[in-house]
């Protein structure tokens, strides 16, 4: 994945909270077999009215998304990831966040950001006020901030995940540099694996 | 003085594959695979001169998309067509074993794992869906993951990951008759909020937990992330060993009793202690749906729709008057006065033979009320098989319900099996998303005997209004 070390642009303030992947992507769009072209379907059921907060002009090419308490709940698909990346956010601000969309979004490049509700609705309340000010997510400083407005609080990450985004590693290939001590411990597993189990053509044996 | 284990820990440190750092390297028994979240991991694999690393600890089974008309029928929609094609093309290319549409093995993939016994306990298991909770019944950790997660335990077995806190939640007592492993379930999702789990795998204790069947355990379990919990757990005891012992993948004779021995030590110490802990009252729970559009939005069958009037919290009222809108109800409206237009029985939740036997107890000799459209959906071709070889499928058909051909169907709407705007449907399911079941549609989950009881009155109902 490509480093990110800071991100900065407008926001949008999604104001809604236990935001589940289905409504940040609904199953009609996990029928496909590419990563990409996610982004027309994000929202999709939402943004048919014409007054969904994205389909304002005020937000267009926003690259930060605000939203409520336990943002990205439910199911596991990292295609909800993928929308939201491929649409044009690159940070996501909430008070708690689903633990699966969390891994899904690390793995990605996408910057969760965990604040307080008071500091999302404060952030919020600033945004609205004036659309145009820039957020600013630092990663390397664990920092968000809308300099204009001396807004800047400090989030927290935890160190491997703030390591990986900043240097854009490709957590297979971390793992992979340890794959003697997997060898090692496969020859000591307990649990039974397959083998035998099924004949070619999947029938029990 | 050392402190004993829980069920949580004894699982995570003999998977440990090395003890110290974090995140910690974990070894996957068990790989499951599905159509829908696997392809993009293949492909990324394939773009990386990667390959999979235990192929004989990955299974694959066509689930999500499949369409639920009889076999025979051709896939309709070129797109879920394609996508089943990539999953039968990638394990073959990779040399795992995939039970394709139509396959006698075939079903959801929650369901086919314990049913074939190769979910055991003390493994781990991952899938790239977030209701692999499910196996948790057995006293495997078992979790959800993402396609990137897919791809990394295709190329290693293994998964990086932060240790989650651990939770109990003790059932005490036992449940009123009536009461379902369903309701216990939207009990706790309703008691713990959709996010009261969050970063903890729950161990479910208590006597109304062990009395239950594995079936039972299997629907707590699953519903595990709807209180966005990683993981649910019970404890091995005589319930999970005799499941075990008449499946096709388990060990046979004295084998099977040197593993149930090693099964059964998958249990909390005594002294073990948890993070947190939480207690219910079983004799509390009662036979209960959901109203609104997140799973803990939970209220008694003989209740009435609740008013977001008087609610403190700004997010709440917002959230429920959002969520009336939706579900297009009117506070204060008793729940058994709403009709509904669809009944759906079926999903990793509850389309298992228990399931179905206790639908058909109430639908036997009676029919499907007028205007209803009411669909049985088998969890898997095993499930449908032994329900025909005892009769259900007459009963069913016979009462005016369809008898469908395994899949996950109207759980998510991926297959043609979809509501319309505004239908109402009565889910024995575990999401009542937005649009969830279809754009517009409006999703009620309840158990598999409200279910059957509300398929023949036309609106929620409870099986001893039944005539």
């Amino acid at each position: 994945m490509k480093p990110v070390r800071v991100v900065e642009g407008r926001a949008v303030p999604l104001e809604r909270s236990d935001v589940d992947t289905d409504q940040i992507i609904p199953s009609d769009w996990l029928k496909r077999v590419e990563r990409t072209g996610f982004g027309r379907g994000l929202f999709s059921e939402w943004r048919d009215d014409p007054s969904f907060v994205l389909n304002r002009p005020d937000f267009v090419g926003a690259s930060v998304l605000i939203a409520g308490p336990r943002f990205g709940i439910g199911s596991s698909r990292e295609h909800a990831v993928w929308a939201l990346m491929d649409y044009g956010f690159e940070a996501i601000i909430a008070p708690s966040f689903g633990d699966i969309f969390v891994n899904n979004s690390s793995k990605q490049g996408l910057v969760i950001v965990v604040l307080g509700l008071a500091d999302v609705d404060e952030l919020t309340a600033l945004i609205k006020e004036d659309p145009t000010r820039l957020v600013v997510v630092d990663v390397d400083a664990q920092r968000v901030e809308v300099p204009e407005a001396g807004f800047q609080r400090h989030f927290e990450i935890d160190p491997m995940t703030r390591e990986r985004l900043i240097n854009g590693w490709d957590d297979i290939g971390l793992t992979l540099l340890r794959e003697p001590a997997i060898t090692a411990f496969e020859a000591t597993e307990q649990a039974p694996s397959l083998e035998g189990i099924f004949d070619d053509a999947g029938h029990v044996r | 003085m050392p402190t004993g284990r829980t069920l949580f820990e004894k699982i995570w440190e003999e998977h440990a594959i090395e003890a110290f750092g974090e995140p910690t390297l974990l070894y996957i028994d068990l790989h499951l695979v599905h159509e829908v979240t696997s392809p993009q991991a293949f492909e990324s694999l394939r773009l990386n001169g990667r390959g999979v690393r235990r192929p004989e600890r990955t299974l694959a089974t066509a689930d999500h998309n499949v369409p639920t008309d009889p076999i025979s029928t051709p896939v309709s929609d070129p797109v879920s067509r394609r996508q089943l094609e990539a999953l039968e093309e990638n394990c073959e290319e990779f040399g795992i074993t995939v039970f394709p549409r139509g396959h006698e093995n075939q079903g959801i993939v929650h369901v086919i794992g314990p049913e074939l016994g190769v979910t055991q306990p003390g493994m781990t298991i991952v899938c790239g869906d977030s209701h692999t909770s499910t196996h948790g019944a057995f006293g495997a950790l078992a979790f959800g993951i993402g396609t990137s997660e897919v791809e990394h335990v295709l190329a290693t077995q293994t998964l990086p990951q932060q240790k989650a806190k651990s939770m109990a939640v003790t059932l005490e007592g036992n449940v009123r008759p009536g009461v379902s492993a369903k309701d216990i379930a939207l009990a706790i999702v309703g008691t713990l909020g959709t996010g009261g789990g969050a970063g903890h795998v729950i161990e479910y204790r208590g006597e109304a937990i062990r009395d239950l069947s594995m079936e039972g355990r299997m629907t707590v379990c699953n519903m595990s992330i709807e209180a966005g919990a990683r993981a649910g757990l019970v404890a091995v005891d005589d319930t999970t060993i005799e499941y075990l012992r008449t499946r096709p993948s388990v060990p046979q004779g004295d084998e099977f009793e040197t593993a149930a021995q090693r099964w059964r030590t998958f249990v909390s110490d005594d002294d073990a202690r948890f993070d947190s802990e939480i207690v219910l009252h079983a004799e509390d729970i009662v036979p209960s749906i959901t109203w609104g559009t997140n799973p803990a939005q939970v209220v008694s069958l003989d209740g009435v729709i609740p008013s977001p009037e008087g609610m403190d919290d700004p997010d709440e009222k917002s959230t429920t008057e959002r969520s009336l809108a939706y579900m297009g109800l009117t506070p204060g409206t008793p729940v058994r006065s709403i009709p509904i237009d669809v009944v759906f029985i079926g999903s990793c939740t509850n389309s298992r033979i228990e399931d179905l036997r206790v639908a058909a107890s109430l639908a036997r000799g009676r029919h499907v009320a007028e205007g209803v459209r009411a669909l049985v959906v088998p969890g898997s071709h095993r499930v449908k098989r032994q329900a025909e070889d005892e009769g259900l499928n007459e009963i069913f058909l016979d009462a005016g319900f369809e008898w469908r051909e395994p899949g996950c169907s109207m759980c998510l709407g991926m297959n043609p099996d979809q509501l319309g705007a505004e239908m109402r449907c009565a889910s024995t399911s575990n999401r009542n998303f937005e649009g969830r079941q279809g754009r517009g549609g409006r999703t009620h989950l309840v158990s598999p005997a409200v279910a059957a009881a509300s398929a023949v009155m036309g609106r929620f109902a409870s099986p001893e209004e039944l005539s």
